[in-house]
């Protein structure tokens, strides 16, 4: 055991920072944030081409099928800095698409995700949707010509920078096309293990990132004659926010190894916590400020709802890990073999 | 690449499966563990369960060998705490403090003479240490605090007061911290002395907690004489010798007790089931999300060691970091909450004082102010890992 990141892994993620810096620099988060929906840039596909060049979505496939062959270590860390720049788009989805959907791996199709209770993330925006009903993952195109998703009702997105659909469960059209959908060979599960891991790193990035912010800020903010930052009150919240950081960051990078219910349920959990009350607290710490609409500090909490919601609601990772606890009871400890690629 | 890991080597698992193997054997042979009120029966079924650990090889694992210990890898460390706990074996009790921090300490900053005089008895289950370091006056300021110690020849003479001192009634040892220059403000004029409770001068008197038992006593303390040979770190330098200490108790002191509530949660939610309050969603939910909780402080003590792991390979000294205090702050509070959700999960039966679930909630009470409070914790956090201005 050495459970710390490596030389490599520091340097991957410094990289990736550095990179959507320059490529997702904070002026293209505003245009895609834009208070009137009616001037909100679209998904950028020419940033997700970019995306795809650099190997956001082909990371885990092998050197021979044009991937990085890294594992989800690596891509746990490559999401989180995603998260950290509230990089918009089914980022989990297309990543999990590629090797199966044409044109995902290298970032040239973008693929959501029909999943959880019917909500749909950048339909418009997307070329294929992957269906979850069944064993197996099946992908759908957009334009199938069968009109199945026709039914899928534009929400008002709370999160401005990610467009929803929702579409009721038990839609008709929707069932006959879960059958017509092309079968992918990758089970359902696995999927949505993945998924919900990536998930949690990018949760996981965006509260470091409001932690940051909160501490920069009640750095330099003064009332009374000082930096509101001497106050014990304030201090405190950053304490916690710092612990919330960092329980969630254990749990996502051990859950990266093992892959485990227990590690992967935990991860999402924590770092669904971490993001949203981080950014609650975040918001707290700005006063007014962080009451406006152009503070960042909103766009990370919607995220974080939306992100929450997805791939497994707090009710479900609750009710897995309970029903884990009447299986083994100490399984979740002694589990830790590193699996190679996070295969299950 | 060398990357994140978590695997266990083959020497790491055939470790485990022998202690696993010799638990299975050992445990069942144990003796019916004796009431709480009892400390002299509570110090000797202790002191057995050291011995019989280090009879078996199994004694300061991840001491330095030559501390006496085994020199074993973070690792193995960790799978002895993970299976002495899911073995159900007996909690370390009145050895909490010689083998958890005064002895780590010890290990760390003694000279070779204290290491070879304190240390081996601590490993064998003979001598019991206990921690002299709150007073009536000073207990989060710990650095105010006035017992004072004089030099006279080859001793110190010491007077003054200690409260809060767990097991000092059973202590062979103590862990004294003491203000040895009276000129020098705060933590600048102390030093760390290990004092015999048997010393004359000292007068124990116990103090009842609430959950009826004595844990824990006042400690008097009348112009006791103390070696000076009998001082770990220089004179006036014992306030960092005691952050050694403290980033022990908050680092490493804890972890298998983290193994051991998720043992407990597991056993709880069949008690739930048998009860029928599984049928509760809530609850489920609750211990659902504790679990998750309990899973996730599990990687971060991993993470925690490997982080000391790799300061002491890279010269430094295996002292736990700051880290120690987010697992410190988030272990106390889930502990509280794991038997508050106990609590509900019996019913009307938590009310039943005798049941050990509602002896374990009232104890747990004092998880989130013993070895720092939260409060502490917090400012701890702010300060030396934010880098926020000094509180007010
Ligand atoms: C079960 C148990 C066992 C113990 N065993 C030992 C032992 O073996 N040896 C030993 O030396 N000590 C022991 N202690 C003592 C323990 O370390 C102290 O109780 C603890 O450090 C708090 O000190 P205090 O009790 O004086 O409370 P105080 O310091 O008076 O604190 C009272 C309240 O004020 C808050 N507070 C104080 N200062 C600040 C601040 N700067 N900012 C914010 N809030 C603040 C605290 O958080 C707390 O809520 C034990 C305590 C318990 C409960």
């Amino acid at each position: 055991m050495d459970f710390r990141l490596s030389e490599d892994q520091r340097a991957l993620r410094a990289g990736m920072r550095d990179l959507l810096a320059a490529r997702f620099p904070r002026e293209k988060l505003r245009k895609s944030a834009e208070a009137d929906p009616a001037k909100r840039a679209p998904l950028d596909r020419a940033l997700w081409r970019e995306l795809g060049e650099i190997g956001m979505f082909s990371l885990r496939l092998s050197e021979k099928e044009g991937g990085a062959g890294l594992g989800l270590p690596e891509a746990v860390l490559v999401f989180e800095e995603a998260g950290r720049a509230l990089l918009p788009g089914p980022l989990a989805a297309t990543h999990l698409a590629a090797g199966l959907v044409p044109g995902a791996a290298d970032g040239a199709t973008v693929v959501t995700a029909l999943e959880g209770d019917g909500v749909v993330e950048q339909l418009d925006a997307a070329d294929a949707v992957l269906l979850l009903e069944g064993p197996t993952v099946r992908a759908l195109p957009v334009d199938d010509g069968t009109g199945a998703l026709a039914a899928a009702r534009p929400l008002r997105s709370v999160d401005p920078t990610t467009p929803l659909h929702y579409l009721p469960p038990a839609d008709e059209a929707m069932q006959g096309a879960e059958r017509a959908g092309q079968a992918k060979g990758l089970a359902v599960g696995r999927l949505c293990g993945e998924a919900a891991l990536l998930t949690a790193a990018q949760q996981l990035g965006s509260a470091a990132r409001t932690l940051e912010m909160a501490v920069a800020y009640v750095k330099v903010r003064t009332q009374f004659a000082r930096p509101i930052g001497a106050f014990q009150a304030v201090q405190h919240v950053c304490a916690r926010m710092l612990a919330r950081t960092e329980i969630a960051r254990s749990s996502v990078y051990a859950a990266s190894l093992t892959m485990t219910l227990g590690d992967t349920c935990a991860a999402k959990l924590l770092a669904d916590e971490a993001a949203v009350r981080n950014a609650r607290d975040c918001l707290q710490l700005h006063g007014g400020l962080g009451f406006t609409w152009d503070a960042d500090v909103h766009l990370h909490l919607k995220r974080a709802w939306v992100r929450q919601a997805q791939w497994q609601s707090a009710a479900k990772a609750e009710e897995a890990l309970a029903a884990a606890l009447l299986e083994d009871p100490g399984d979740c400890m002694t589990e830790t073999a590193n699996r190679a690629n996070g295969a299950v | 690449m060398t990357a994140v890991d978590l695997t266990r080597t083959r020497e790491e698992e055939d470790f485990r499966r022998r202690l696993r193997d010799w638990l299975h054997r050992t445990l069942p042979t144990l003796p019916p563990k004796p009431s709480p009120a009892d400390w002299p029966a509570r110090r000797a079924y202790d002191c057995a369960w050291q011995r019989a650990l280090y009879d078996a090889g199994y004694a300061g694992l991840h001491w330095p060998a030559d501390a006496g210990g085994q020199g074993a890898t973070p690792t193995q460390h960790l799978i002895f705490l993970e299976e002495t706990e899911l073995a159900g074996a007996p909690y370390v009790g009145a050895n909490f403090v010689g083998l958890l921090h005064a002895g780590p300490t010890i290990a760390v900053e003694g000279t070779a003479t204290q290491r070879a005089r304190w240390l081996p008895p601590i490993l064998r289950g003979e001598e019991v240490w206990c921690q002299g370091f709150s007073e009536p006056e000073a207990g989060s300021d710990l650095a105010s605090l006035r017992t004072r110690a004089v030099r006279d020849g080859d001793a110190y003479v010491v007077t003054g007061s200690k409260t809060w001192t767990s097991h000092a009634e059973v202590a062979d040892w103590c862990e004294l911290l003491v203000r040895t220059d009276l000129s020098a403000p705060g933590h600048r004029g102390l030093s760390w002395l290990a004092m015999r409770m048997d010393a004359p001068g000292v007068t124990v008197r116990p103090l009842r907690t609430l959950a009826g038992s004595t844990e824990f006593a006042e400690v008097f303390l009348d112009e006791v004489r103390v070696p000076v040979a009998q001082r770990v770190g220089a004179e006036n330098d014992g306030w960092r010798v005691t952050m050694v200490t403290l980033s022990f108790e908050r680092g490493t002191a804890f972890a298998g007790e983290v193994v051991a509530c998720r043992r407990t949660l597991a056993l709880l939610a069949r008690a739930a089931q048998e009860n029928g309050q599984w049928e509760d969603a809530a609850l489920r939910r609750r211990l659902g999300r504790l679990n998750a909780e309990f899973t996730a402080l599990w990687r971060l003590a991993q993470w925690n060691a490997s982080e000391a792991a790799h300061a002491l390979r890279t010269g430094g000294r295996g002292v736990p970091g700051v880290g120690a205090s987010v697992f410190k702050l988030r272990y106390s509070h889930a502990r509280q909450d794991l038997y508050d959700a106990a609590a509900e999960a019996l019913g009307p039966l938590s009310l039943d004082a005798g049941h050990e679930w509602t002896l374990e909630r009232l104890s747990s009470l004092s998880y989130t102010i013993a070895a720092g409070t939260s409060q502490i914790q917090q400012n701890i956090i702010a300060e030396r890992i934010l880098g926020l201005p000094r509180g007010r």
